[in-house]
């Protein structure tokens, strides 16, 4: 089976599900879970032979002019990925069909969900950096569609805009290090440049490349200073956040790090960068997740934590921090996969996502809890869980880091801190009494399809940890090698020996039980911060937003008016210099003469007879008349294009005059007699500017005429019209075959115009019909301005 | 506005226009015409209609609404360019039959029904929509 069939599936299959999940009713989250667990099977099928290291690769061109293929390539680090999303997307989208159950858009659920689902395969299996940088975007519309799914929440909505402005400013980072990498490597392939062992590091671009690439995956993975945008995007509904805020899209970042870690990686600048800004994201949102009380923002936070330390890993380099890397990555993307779905069911089960709010439900959600714990553990660190041994490996890369003590106090801080998170959501709602009584009386166990999702992901940390063996030569192995550009073993196992790492892990899981305890002069000292916060990187945002709309409001008050003179006047003085400077500067053939004696008598008259109706619509009392004058000067033209052979031409401006008379006459009918507005001096300002428009283009039409004509399209046109394009009017032919798709568009913009037409003239500004429908409500990020198409079901619809 | 000349002339020359109009649309690929002008036409003729009748006598004797007419009509140009691809040809490559009585058919014919009917229905959704303003 092709990769690229592998990677469509999921779109295909994203167009009919609305329509399957209307007929299937409740087994449609069972159902549409069978083809991401299908391509999960594929990609495990392909385990064998990727850690045998043969990488499988698939392309085809797309652009063949510009480089550009569509080709996809899976090796050690693709596979890892591709894995983790179609695993996790399985039981996502079994958990939505339960979490979504009566929700009326489901369907759509469904459809962004798989969409979302494809798009991601795409960035972690694209070889070529074009094909990489359409499937990120992908990955940040779909995104952006479901963080927005209520859209009648303004919060939503707003959450939604959010998130798409910074991934996407960030995917124009991607964009452009798309187009300078290869110039620098000398391929657009992936696979290429790290095959042939490209290093960037001396190269002029590289600095400028490394910037665009830092960009688009900081602003992707949440890293400080644009990590804000992650905790807006918990609006989403929870199996939302679950999968892309934490297990697969933030980790896109990740993934663009670590692939290009072996063109980019290992220089000074580069270590400095991640090594520093993901320190400072890992501490920043360990300390910030402590000081929430909603579940989902409480994992939002640690969830930038734990990018920042994957971050901080890629800084770091070399054998042990790489492996480090891959395997938190994968016991992050279970456990923190498993606790979303948790804070899902303890929402559906109790109403409420406040941890004051939540206690002893072990007896009441027996199995969330039995998940919750797993998958707590392993968030922890406690043996024999997948967990312990990621953070073992982190400990180690710190303890043998070049910038040793730093690195791992603030390994050992954010270690403890994420201990007590763990503990704040897997034990605090399960088995602690709760400070503050809940708001439904009867907590329940979910049904299967929401117990699920969680049970096998704590699970899956469970038998990761207690069998490392399982993974680390197939499949975490080869993930490594791949980030690091070369082969080497990879032993995993939960006994280290005793050594200082083990000492710092002990130490990390008591300090976590201190801040768990301390929690709440912990939230005190925070609060004391909030006037800091006040500045922080989340108002840099809307600052920019603002200044954005401050300028949009000044140019638009300057060049949309509202006045359809001045836009003329604009209009015609641009084009008059541009033209009038393109001919002084370029020296046009200028020397033409009058010339009259070729002018036969019926020509003149047309002539005559154009100037006499402009002259009718300049002298017309009534508006009636100036557009039967107007009329008069287009049929003439008209004639004009009969006399000198352009019949279809001629036709068709005697059509559109005809038309145009018609359609001003319906216009004219309603407007009050015409009253002259302006002064005499703007009007002979206006004959200056007519006049000279229509010098300007007559001088245009002469110098054309005095420069010897010679046309490559005219004769070959001429020639194979009848031979290739099967018709005599060579321009018919020209239209509908050789540039049918010139036409295509035509068409398609006369189309709009139409519709453009009609809705302008359907809007009406209504406040309080707008506000009586919160979906149609529209705030000043949303849209330019509130509206309502009227009358759109009283008539019209056959 | 009622005119008695009007109705009797609109009503025996809108089949005569828009057969005409069809007429300009077929001969177009050999001889002046095409699907652009045909539609003008054919617009140009509903427009009398609009003008001697109502607005909503104008509607029944289109059948269709204006807004489908521009979507069939894009929907038959894109098809009339898929038609290739289907063959492994790039998008919009001209496929033609040859038929014993009626001669050359083709996908380019295809396109210029799908930009007749696409003038059509954007000429006459103006036109309406200032027609029918209250």
């Amino acid at each position: 089976m092709s990769l690229l069939w592998v990677v469509l599936a999921g779109f295909a299959l994203a167009l009919p599900a609305p329509w399957i999940e209307r007929r299937t009713g409740r087994a449609a989250g069972w159902l549409l879970a069978l083809l991401p667990a299908a391509l999960t099977l594929y990609y495990a099928s392909q385990i064998p032979a990727v850690s045998a290291g043969q990488a499988r690769l698939f392309s085809m061109p797309w652009v063949p002019l510009l480089g550009i293929n569509l080709s996809f390539h899976l090796d050690g680090l693709g596979l890892l990925f591709a894995l983790i999303i179609s695993g996790i997307g399985t039981l996502i989208v079994i958990y939505g069909g339960g979490y979504m159950e009566d929700h009326p858009q489901r369907g759509r659920f469904f459809a962004f969900i798989l969409m979302f689902m494809a798009s991601m395969l795409g960035v972690v299996t694209a070889d070529n950096m074009v094909t990489l940088f359409i499937f990120w975007e992908l990955t940040s519309i779909s995104s952006y569609l479901l963080i927005g799914f209520d859209h009648g929440r303004l919060e939503a909505r707003k959450a939604a805009l959010q998130a798409l402005l910074v991934t996407g400013g960030g995917g124009l980072g991607l964009l452009a290090a798309a187009i300078l990498l290869p110039m620098a490597a000398g391929s657009a392939e992936l696979s290429t440049i790290i095959a042939g062992g490209v290093h960037l590091g001396d190269h002029p671009l590289y600095g400028l490349i490394l910037a665009l690439v830092l960009l688009a995956a900081f602003t992707k993975s949440a890293q400080w200073p644009f990590h804000f945008w992650l905790p807006g995007a918990m609006q989403a509904p929870t199996p939302v956040s679950a999968y892309l805020h934490s297990a697969t899209m933030v980790k896109a970042g990740i993934y663009l790090l670590a692939r290009l870690s072996p063109v980019l990686g290992g220089t000074p600048s580069w270590q400095l960068l991640l090594g520093g800004f993901g320190a400072a994201t890992m501490l920043a949102g360990a300390f910030l997740a402590l000081q929430r009380t909603d579940t989902k923002q409480i994992l939002a936070y640690s969830t930038v934590s734990v990018l920042g330390t994957l971050t901080f890993l890629l800084g770091l380099g070399g054998e042990k921090a790489t492996a480090a890397m891959v395997v938190y990555l994968t016991a992050h993307s279970c456990y923190k996969g498993a606790l979303f779905l948790v804070a899902g069911n303890l929402d559906h089960g109790t109403g409420t996502r406040d941890v004051a709010r939540l206690g002893l439900l072990w007896r009441a959600m027996p199995l969330t809890a039995a998940a919750a714990a797993l998958a707590g553990l392993s968030m922890a660190g406690v043996p024999p869980l997948i967990g312990y041994i990621g953070k073992e490996l982190l400990l180690e890369a710190a303890l043998s880091s070049p910038w040793r003590l730093a690195a791992t106090v603030a390994v050992v801080l954010a270690a403890a801190a994420t201990v007590a998170i763990a503990m704040i959501i897997a034990l605090g709602p399960f088995w602690r009494r709760a400070p503050l009584a809940p708001p439904h009386a009867h907590p329940h166990e979910a049904g299967p399809s929401l117990w699920l999702g969680p049970a096998l992901l704590g699970a899956a940390g469970l038998a990761l940890g207690l069998a490392p063996g399982l993974a680390d030569r197939l499949l975490l192995g080869p993930a490594t090698a791949a980030v690091r550009g070369e082969w080497g073993d990879m032993h995993l196992g939960l006994w280290h020996g005793m050594n200082l790492a083990l000492g710092l892990s002990v130490l990390a899981l008591v300090g976590g039980l201190v801040i768990y305890l301390a929690i709440g002069a912990l939230r005190g000292a925070g609060e004391r911060l909030a006037p800091l916060m006040r500045v922080g990187p989340a108002r840099w945002y809307d600052w920019a937003i603002e200044g954005l709309f401050a300028v949009a409001r000044a140019q638009t008050s300057v060049l949309q008016n509202g006045s359809l003179p001045s836009y003329i006047r604009r209009v015609l003085l641009v084009s008059i210099s541009l033209a009038a400077w393109t001919m002084l500067a370029h020296d046009s053939n200028l020397g033409f003469w009058f010339d009259l004696s070729g002018i036969e008598a019926h020509e003149a008259t047309v002539a005559v007879i154009i100037m006499l109706g402009w002259m009718l619509t300049l002298r017309a009392k009534t508006a009636l008349t100036a557009v039967i004058g107007l009329g008069v000067v287009g049929y003439a033209v008209a004639l004009i294009f009969m006399l000198f052979g352009a019949p279809d031409l001629a036709i068709t401006q005697f059509s559109v005059e005809t038309l145009v008379v018609i359609l001003f006459v319906l216009v004219v009918y309603r407007l009050p007699r015409p009253t002259i507005y302006t002064t005499h001096l703007a009007r002979l300002r206006d004959l200056a500017i007519a006049g000279a428009m229509g010098a300007t283009v007559t001088m245009m039409i002469l110098a054309v005429l005095s420069e010897p004509m010679e046309s490559r399209l005219a004769p070959y046109f001429l020639s194979t019209a009848l031979t290739e394009g099967h018709g005599r009017n060579v321009v018919n032919v020209i239209l509908v075959d050789f540039r049918a798709f010139d036409t295509l568009g035509e068409i398609a913009v006369l189309g709009i115009a139409a519709f453009g037409v009609y809705i302008l003239h359907r809007l009406r500004y209504d406040p309080e019909i707008v506000a009586d429908r919160p979906g149609r409500r529209v705030d000043h990020v949303a849209a330019g301005r509130p509206g309502r198409v009227d009358g759109e079901n009283q008539e019209g619809r056959p | 506005m009622y005119s008695l000349i009007l109705i009797t002339a609109a009503r025996y020359l809108l089949p005569l226009l828009l057969l005409f109009s069809f007429f300009l649309l077929i001969r177009g690929h050999n001889w002046p015409g095409g699907g652009f002008i045909g539609g003008l036409v054919a617009a140009a003729a509903y427009t009398l209609h609009l003008i001697s009748f109502e607005a909503a006598q104008t509607r029944r004797a289109i059948g269709l609404d204006p807004r489908q007419l521009i979507a069939l009509g894009l929907g038959t140009a894109t098809i009339s360019g898929l038609i290739g691809v289907l063959g492994g040809r790039p998008f919009q490559t001209g496929l033609w039959l040859e038929l014993p009585v009626l001669g050359h058919l083709g996908t380019p014919l295809l396109f210029d029904v799908g930009v007749y009917l696409v003038v059509i229905g954007a000429v006459m959704l103006i036109i309406f929509t200032l027609a029918e303003e209250s």
